[in-house]
């Protein structure tokens, strides 16, 4: 259980900003020395607002960007350092549910087409055939709670709920050890948002994942989640059990997102 | 709040087909944009079965009667005879076949030569988007028609010269726009998360990108339509593209020049056939615009 599954070592990202006509430019520091530690099996959140540096940080822990300075660290390997082939390789294992379930699905392709696309991809790692393929999309709906009568549908046909279900499935599809979770139910109506999160929850019981879940709604992370981050413009400010944190925050700002938090009654999870 | 399944269950379920019928009902509704395609319908038509169904067949190939030389229209001849005494209407039907496929074929050559550099100038970025753009700049700035003259100048008259003297000077229109289209469709998160699954440069340019461009390439495409036939009429009229005996609009329309206003059937046939054409391209490609294209609908 304690064994370090993600390690983010000391990452900072500056954006350069747009160098104008005359040579003067500023930087943006959207990541300023960023340590943290996922352990495997845990549920780890990172919490902040808007432009706080989360949605960078998620693209440097998948490599779609590269952080200026500082290693983020998957089973001990630095991401930084893999070759093409074999960051390719390992993004079976690192997956991400994006937050804008209406944007993150192609229009142009098919649900089975969608959650296929991974073991295409992976055909070599996964060793599964077309067939297979097929049969195991229709298993990765089911376990998010679609049918088979989906399979041939277009993202248009379903709800934004729905459409956050065929993420999951896609994200599930390559077997993946890690989930990055980028706010995946802030775009979704309140009464939604429970079902996907108990969704969650199955899930890593069922399969054994570890989430990294990002989220600016302290009360989601609470429900959900074993330690997290608090990330204030770029710097983490303050993380730990997730108990400890809410009973007694140590800074004034864990203080004050707290404080702000509505009074809303969460039930136990089940 | 434990259930997860049931809420999805009761949902209504939407027809597969609903998108599609819906766009296509938004496209009847619109008269302007059924008469246009009709009208392309028709020059399709023309296009295929023109030179069967011409009422002169031998005219076509060069025949001459020099006995019927100007008469003006009537039931044997509905648009008259030229100087050579060939039927108008003869003309002008086969001349729709060489006329749209000229057309057609720039359309085509221009759409690829334009997809290819817009794509690979989106998505490659960097240097090699500067070196693509500035020539696509650089092709701009010549005047299409000016460009065209001297290609087929420099290549001799033809059919084959003219496609590529034309083609030269119009995929810039498409290199932009398939750029920005590309530039935007990047960004999406489906890119991302295609990105994110390992997928392959390619594949996500081919499986992910270029699908959500192609609205705005085939709406393009059918309003070039009509300025393609034009274009090619044009080189024709000043006398560098198609060769009489072919018949071909352009060059129907120049040699008929001179007769007028004394025989003015000659002429008139020739641009109604080009004025039927272009407007019902126009037509056509502003209908498909209106249902394709979301950002001119919202």
């Amino acid at each position: 259980m304690s064994e370090i599954m993600l390690e983010i070592d000391d990452v900072s990202k500056i954006y350069a900003g747009k160098r104008g006509m005359f040579g003067r430019s500023h930087m943006v520091e959207a990541l300023k020395h960023v340590s943290l530690s996922v352990r495997r099996g845990e549920s780890f959140g990172l919490v902040g607002e808007s432009g706080s540096g989360k949605t960078t940080l998620t693209r440097s822990i998948l490599q779609l960007e590269r952080p200026t300075s500082g290693r983020v660290l998957f089973e001990g390997m630095d991401l930084g350092q893999l070759s093409t082939a074999e960051m390719r390789w390992l993004r079976a294992r690192i997956q991400i549910v994006f937050q804008d379930p209406y944007a993150s699905l192609n229009p142009r392709m098919s649900v089975h087409d969608i959650v296929t696309e991974p073991m295409l991809i992976h055909r070599e790692t996964l060793g599964l055939n077309r067939r297979q393929r097929t049969e195991r999309a229709v298993e990765l709906l089911s376990l998010v709670g679609l049918g088979a009568q989906h399979l041939y549908r277009h993202p248009h046909e379903f709800s934004g709920g729905q459409r956050q279900r065929i993420c999951i499935a896609r994200a599930l599809a390559p077997g993946p050890d890690l989930l990055v979770l980028d706010e995946p139910t802030s775009a979704l109506d309140v009464s939604v948002q429970a079902q996907v999160l108990n969704l969650l929850c199955e899930l890593q019981d069922k399969l054994g994942l570890t989430y990294f879940f990002i989220s600016h709604d302290l009360g989601v992370v609470r429900y959900l989640c074993d330690r997290l981050a608090l990330i204030y413009r770029g710097e983490i400010v303050e993380q730990g059990d997730c108990a400890s944190v809410f009973d007694a925050p140590e800074t004034e700002y864990a203080r004050a997102l707290i404080g702000a938090m509505p009074e809303v009654k969460v039930p136990p999870a089940a | 709040m434990t259930d997860t399944a049931e809420h999805i269950a009761t949902e209504p379920e939407l027809p597969k087909q609903d998108k599609l019928q819906r766009a296509l009902f938004r496209f009847r509704q619109s008269r302007l944009s059924m008469l246009g395609a009709v009208m392309v319908a028709l020059v399709v038509f023309f296009t295929a079965f023109g030179t069967l169904l011409a009422p002169f067949p031998e005219h076509i190939a060069g025949g001459v009667d020099t006995a019927a030389r100007f008469q003006p229209p009537s039931w044997a001849h509905p648009f008259g005879t030229n100087e050579l005494g060939q039927d108008v209407l003869s003309l002008v039907m086969a001349g729709t076949t060489v006329s749209v496929l000229a057309g057609l074929s720039v359309v085509l050559i221009g759409t690829v030569i334009g997809t290819l550099v817009g794509a690979i100038a989106g998505f490659a970025g960097g240097w090699i988007d500067e070196i693509l753009m500035r020539l696509t700049d650089l092709t701009l700035t010549i005047p299409g028609l000016i460009l065209a003259m001297a290609v087929a100048a420099a290549l001799g008259p033809g059919f084959t010269n003219m496609i590529i003297a034309i083609s030269l000077s119009w995929w810039p229109g498409y290199a932009r726009l398939v750029r920005g289209e590309v530039l935007a469709v990047r960004e999406e998160s489906y890119v991302n998360a295609a990105r994110a699954i390992g997928a392959s440069p390619s594949r996500i340019l081919l499986r992910h990108i270029l699908p959500n461009t192609v609205s705005p390439i085939i709406v393009k495409m059918s309003l070039d339509m009509g300025f393609a036939i034009l274009m090619v009429a044009g080189l024709g009229f000043i006398g560098i593209g198609i060769r009489p005996p072919t018949p071909e609009w352009g060059t129907l329309l120049s040699v008929s020049r001179s007769y007028m206003p004394d025989y003015w059937w000659t002429a008139m046939a020739p641009g109604m056939a080009m004025f039927f054409a272009v407007f019902g391209f126009n037509l056509l490609g502003d209908g498909l615009r209106d249902i394709l294209d979301p950002k001119a609908r919202r």
